[in-house]
Protein backbone atom coordinates (compact mmCIF):
# COMPACT_ATOMS: atom_id res chain seq x y z
CA UNK A 1 0.00 0.00 0.00
CA UNK A 2 2.69 2.34 0.59
CA UNK A 3 5.22 0.79 -2.11
CA UNK A 4 5.25 4.38 -3.90
CA UNK A 5 5.73 6.41 -0.71
CA UNK A 6 8.99 8.16 -0.62
CA UNK A 7 10.80 6.70 2.69
CA UNK A 8 12.50 9.00 5.08
CA UNK A 9 14.23 7.21 8.39
CA UNK A 10 15.75 8.56 11.58
CA UNK A 11 17.07 7.85 14.67
CA UNK A 12 15.93 9.09 18.03
CA UNK A 13 18.83 9.87 19.67
CA UNK A 14 17.69 9.13 23.37
CA UNK A 15 20.23 10.16 25.50
CA UNK A 16 19.91 13.97 24.40
CA UNK A 17 17.10 16.33 24.94
CA UNK A 18 18.59 18.83 23.81
CA UNK A 19 18.30 17.54 20.02
CA UNK A 20 14.76 16.26 20.40
CA UNK A 21 12.70 17.25 17.47
CA UNK A 22 15.44 17.01 14.96
CA UNK A 23 13.79 14.70 13.43
CA UNK A 24 10.40 16.57 13.07
CA UNK A 25 12.31 19.72 12.44
CA UNK A 26 13.63 17.98 9.12
CA UNK A 27 10.33 16.48 7.87
CA UNK A 28 9.28 20.09 8.27
CA UNK A 29 11.39 21.09 5.97
CA UNK A 30 11.12 18.55 3.80
CA UNK A 31 7.55 19.10 3.30
CA UNK A 32 7.76 22.47 2.65
CA UNK A 33 10.21 22.24 -0.12
CA UNK A 34 7.77 19.41 -1.51
CA UNK A 35 5.26 22.08 -1.37
CA UNK A 36 2.51 20.57 0.77
CA UNK A 37 0.26 22.99 2.78
CA UNK A 38 1.18 24.85 5.90
CA UNK A 39 -2.03 23.49 7.86
CA UNK A 40 -0.95 20.23 7.31
CA UNK A 41 3.01 20.25 8.13
CA UNK A 42 1.88 22.11 11.50
CA UNK A 43 -0.46 19.02 11.90
CA UNK A 44 2.47 16.82 10.96
CA UNK A 45 5.07 18.61 12.96
CA UNK A 46 4.16 18.88 15.81
CA UNK A 47 2.58 15.71 16.20
CA UNK A 48 5.94 14.10 15.34
CA UNK A 49 7.60 16.15 17.54
CA UNK A 50 5.28 15.48 20.72
CA UNK A 51 5.92 11.46 19.26
CA UNK A 52 9.77 12.29 19.65
CA UNK A 53 9.63 14.38 22.79
CA UNK A 54 7.30 11.15 24.34
CA UNK A 55 10.41 8.39 22.72
CA UNK A 56 13.27 10.38 24.27
CA UNK A 57 11.37 11.19 27.63
CA UNK A 58 10.12 7.24 28.03
CA UNK A 59 11.97 5.11 25.76
CA UNK A 60 15.70 5.91 25.83
CA UNK A 61 14.48 7.42 21.91
CA UNK A 62 13.87 4.96 19.24
CA UNK A 63 12.71 5.20 15.25
CA UNK A 64 11.27 7.26 13.09
CA UNK A 65 10.08 6.70 10.00
CA UNK A 66 7.78 8.97 7.45
CA UNK A 67 6.29 7.48 4.43
CA UNK A 68 5.26 10.73 2.14
CA UNK A 69 2.29 10.04 -0.56
CA UNK A 70 0.74 12.53 -2.71
CA UNK A 71 -2.18 12.67 -0.59
CA UNK A 72 -1.23 11.41 2.96
CA UNK A 73 1.41 11.38 5.15
CA UNK A 74 2.23 8.39 7.65
CA UNK A 75 4.58 8.84 10.44
CA UNK A 76 5.58 5.71 12.49
CA UNK A 77 6.96 5.68 15.70
CA UNK A 78 8.20 3.19 16.98
CA UNK A 79 10.93 2.42 20.88
CA UNK A 80 11.86 -0.73 22.68
CA UNK A 81 10.70 0.80 25.79
CA UNK A 82 8.47 -0.12 28.86
CA UNK A 83 5.71 0.20 26.72
CA UNK A 84 1.89 2.18 27.75
CA UNK A 85 0.20 0.44 30.75
CA UNK A 86 -3.02 1.76 30.15
CA UNK A 87 -3.00 3.45 26.82
CA UNK A 88 -7.24 4.63 27.35
CA UNK A 89 -5.61 6.76 30.75
CA UNK A 90 -3.13 7.75 28.57
CA UNK A 91 -4.69 9.28 26.15
CA UNK A 92 -6.48 11.75 28.82
CA UNK A 93 -5.54 15.20 28.87
CA UNK A 94 -3.35 15.65 31.93
CA UNK A 95 -2.43 12.21 32.54
CA UNK A 96 1.37 11.51 32.71
CA UNK A 97 3.65 9.25 33.94
CA UNK A 98 7.03 11.48 33.00
CA UNK A 99 9.33 11.94 35.74
CA UNK A 100 9.71 15.55 37.35
CA UNK A 101 12.94 16.68 35.49
CA UNK A 102 10.88 16.82 32.52
CA UNK A 103 8.17 18.65 34.21
CA UNK A 104 11.37 21.38 34.46
CA UNK A 105 11.71 20.82 31.02
CA UNK A 106 8.45 22.51 29.72
CA UNK A 107 6.95 19.00 29.00
CA UNK A 108 5.21 15.99 30.91
CA UNK A 109 1.69 17.34 31.06
CA UNK A 110 0.18 14.86 29.89
CA UNK A 111 -0.75 16.51 26.28
CA UNK A 112 1.61 14.42 24.16
CA UNK A 113 -1.00 11.66 23.18
CA UNK A 114 -3.64 13.52 23.44
CA UNK A 115 -1.88 16.19 21.00
CA UNK A 116 -0.77 13.57 18.67
CA UNK A 117 -4.41 12.48 18.24
CA UNK A 118 -5.80 16.04 18.14
CA UNK A 119 -3.23 16.43 15.14
CA UNK A 120 -3.41 13.54 13.04
CA UNK A 121 -6.22 12.15 10.93
CA UNK A 122 -5.67 8.45 12.30
CA UNK A 123 -3.60 7.14 15.25
CA UNK A 124 -2.41 4.33 16.38
CA UNK A 125 -0.95 3.08 19.18
CA UNK A 126 0.54 -0.76 19.44
CA UNK A 127 1.82 -1.15 22.87
CA UNK A 128 3.21 -4.30 24.86
CA UNK A 129 4.48 -3.38 28.42
CA UNK A 130 8.15 -4.66 28.88
CA UNK A 131 8.85 -4.74 24.78
CA UNK A 132 7.87 -1.24 23.19
CA UNK A 133 5.00 0.83 21.31
CA UNK A 134 5.09 1.73 18.09
CA UNK A 135 2.44 4.69 16.75
CA UNK A 136 1.13 5.15 13.78
CA UNK A 137 -0.26 8.57 12.63
CA UNK A 138 -1.85 9.01 9.05
CA UNK A 139 -2.55 12.85 7.74
CA UNK A 140 -4.78 13.37 4.67
CA UNK A 141 -4.09 16.13 2.89
CA UNK A 142 -7.58 17.34 2.31
CA UNK B 1 1.73 44.59 16.80
CA UNK B 2 5.35 44.73 15.32
CA UNK B 3 8.46 43.06 17.31
CA UNK B 4 9.63 46.94 17.17
CA UNK B 5 6.78 47.94 19.10
CA UNK B 6 6.39 45.16 21.35
CA UNK B 7 9.84 45.58 22.15
CA UNK B 8 9.40 49.22 23.25
CA UNK B 9 6.44 48.40 25.06
CA UNK B 10 7.64 45.77 27.41
CA UNK B 11 11.28 47.49 27.32
CA UNK B 12 13.11 44.60 26.34
CA UNK B 13 16.54 43.26 24.37
CA UNK B 14 15.96 42.09 20.50
CA UNK B 15 17.97 39.57 18.92
CA UNK B 16 16.49 39.87 15.37
CA UNK B 17 17.22 40.91 11.50
CA UNK B 18 16.04 44.11 10.59
CA UNK B 19 13.79 42.55 8.36
CA UNK B 20 11.69 41.17 11.02
CA UNK B 21 11.41 43.91 13.30
CA UNK B 22 8.37 45.33 11.11
CA UNK B 23 6.31 42.42 10.71
CA UNK B 24 2.77 42.74 12.06
CA UNK B 25 2.22 39.76 14.03
CA UNK B 26 -0.61 38.48 15.21
CA UNK B 27 -1.52 36.76 18.81
CA UNK B 28 0.28 35.12 21.68
CA UNK B 29 0.21 32.68 23.78
CA UNK B 30 2.21 32.06 27.42
CA UNK B 31 3.62 29.29 29.03
CA UNK B 32 6.36 27.46 30.48
CA UNK B 33 4.94 24.45 29.60
CA UNK B 34 5.56 23.57 25.85
CA UNK B 35 3.29 20.68 25.66
CA UNK B 36 0.58 23.03 26.45
CA UNK B 37 1.86 25.58 24.04
CA UNK B 38 1.49 23.02 21.52
CA UNK B 39 -1.70 22.30 22.18
CA UNK B 40 -3.61 25.73 22.73
CA UNK B 41 -1.52 27.97 20.90
CA UNK B 42 -1.91 26.95 17.32
CA UNK B 43 -2.25 30.02 14.59
CA UNK B 44 -0.59 32.18 17.53
CA UNK B 45 2.37 34.11 16.17
CA UNK B 46 4.19 34.56 19.44
CA UNK B 47 5.38 32.95 22.72
CA UNK B 48 6.16 34.83 25.94
CA UNK B 49 7.88 32.01 28.25
CA UNK B 50 10.50 31.53 31.43
CA UNK B 51 11.60 28.15 30.16
CA UNK B 52 15.10 28.38 29.27
CA UNK B 53 16.13 25.42 26.59
CA UNK B 54 16.77 24.70 23.36
CA UNK B 55 12.70 23.19 23.16
CA UNK B 56 11.18 26.20 23.15
CA UNK B 57 12.71 27.31 20.02
CA UNK B 58 11.89 23.86 18.60
CA UNK B 59 8.09 24.39 20.29
CA UNK B 60 7.83 27.96 18.11
CA UNK B 61 8.95 26.46 15.06
CA UNK B 62 6.50 23.90 14.88
CA UNK B 63 3.49 25.81 14.93
CA UNK B 64 5.22 28.36 13.02
CA UNK B 65 5.24 30.74 15.46
CA UNK B 66 7.48 34.31 14.82
CA UNK B 67 8.31 35.55 17.52
CA UNK B 68 9.65 34.58 21.63
CA UNK B 69 9.52 36.52 24.51
CA UNK B 70 11.70 35.49 27.67
CA UNK B 71 10.45 37.02 30.36
CA UNK B 72 11.34 37.79 34.24
CA UNK B 73 14.63 38.96 33.08
CA UNK B 74 16.30 35.54 31.99
CA UNK B 75 18.84 35.60 29.83
CA UNK B 76 18.38 33.51 25.98
CA UNK B 77 21.19 30.93 26.20
CA UNK B 78 23.45 31.01 22.74
CA UNK B 79 22.40 27.18 22.08
CA UNK B 80 18.67 29.04 22.10
CA UNK B 81 20.10 32.41 20.00
CA UNK B 82 21.95 30.21 17.60
CA UNK B 83 18.54 28.16 16.72
CA UNK B 84 16.24 30.79 16.56
CA UNK B 85 18.22 32.59 14.28
CA UNK B 86 18.64 29.41 12.55
CA UNK B 87 14.63 29.14 11.66
CA UNK B 88 14.05 32.81 11.54
CA UNK B 89 12.47 33.28 14.83
CA UNK B 90 12.71 36.54 16.66
CA UNK B 91 13.87 36.77 20.12
CA UNK B 92 13.34 38.84 22.87
CA UNK B 93 14.20 39.41 26.62
CA UNK B 94 12.44 41.39 29.13
CA UNK B 95 12.75 42.36 32.60
CA UNK B 96 8.80 42.12 33.17
CA UNK B 97 7.20 39.17 34.34
CA UNK B 98 4.98 36.81 32.29
CA UNK B 99 1.81 38.90 33.66
CA UNK B 100 3.49 41.93 33.02
CA UNK B 101 4.48 41.82 29.91
CA UNK B 102 1.53 39.77 28.09
CA UNK B 103 -0.52 42.95 29.98
CA UNK B 104 1.09 45.09 28.24
CA UNK B 105 1.24 43.74 24.68
CA UNK B 106 -2.66 42.80 25.01
CA UNK B 107 -3.77 46.67 26.40
CA UNK B 108 -1.57 47.46 22.85
CA UNK B 109 -4.03 44.89 20.70
CA UNK B 110 -1.76 41.87 20.43
CA UNK B 111 -4.62 39.13 20.38
CA UNK B 112 -7.23 41.29 21.15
Amino acid sequence: MMSDALHFHYDVDGNNFTSAGEASVQIKRMLRQMGYHPDLIRRISVAMYEGEINMVIHAKGGDADVYVEPDCITVILKDVGPGIKDVNLAMQEGYSTAPDNIRSLGFGAGMGLPNMKRYSDELKIDSVVGVGTTIEMKFRSA
Amino acid sequence: MTIREMAERINATVYAEPDQLDEDLKGAFGSDMMSDVLAFAENRDVLLTGLLNPQIVRTAHMLDMRCIIIVRGKSATDEIKRLAAENQIALLETPLSMYEASGKLYEGGLGK
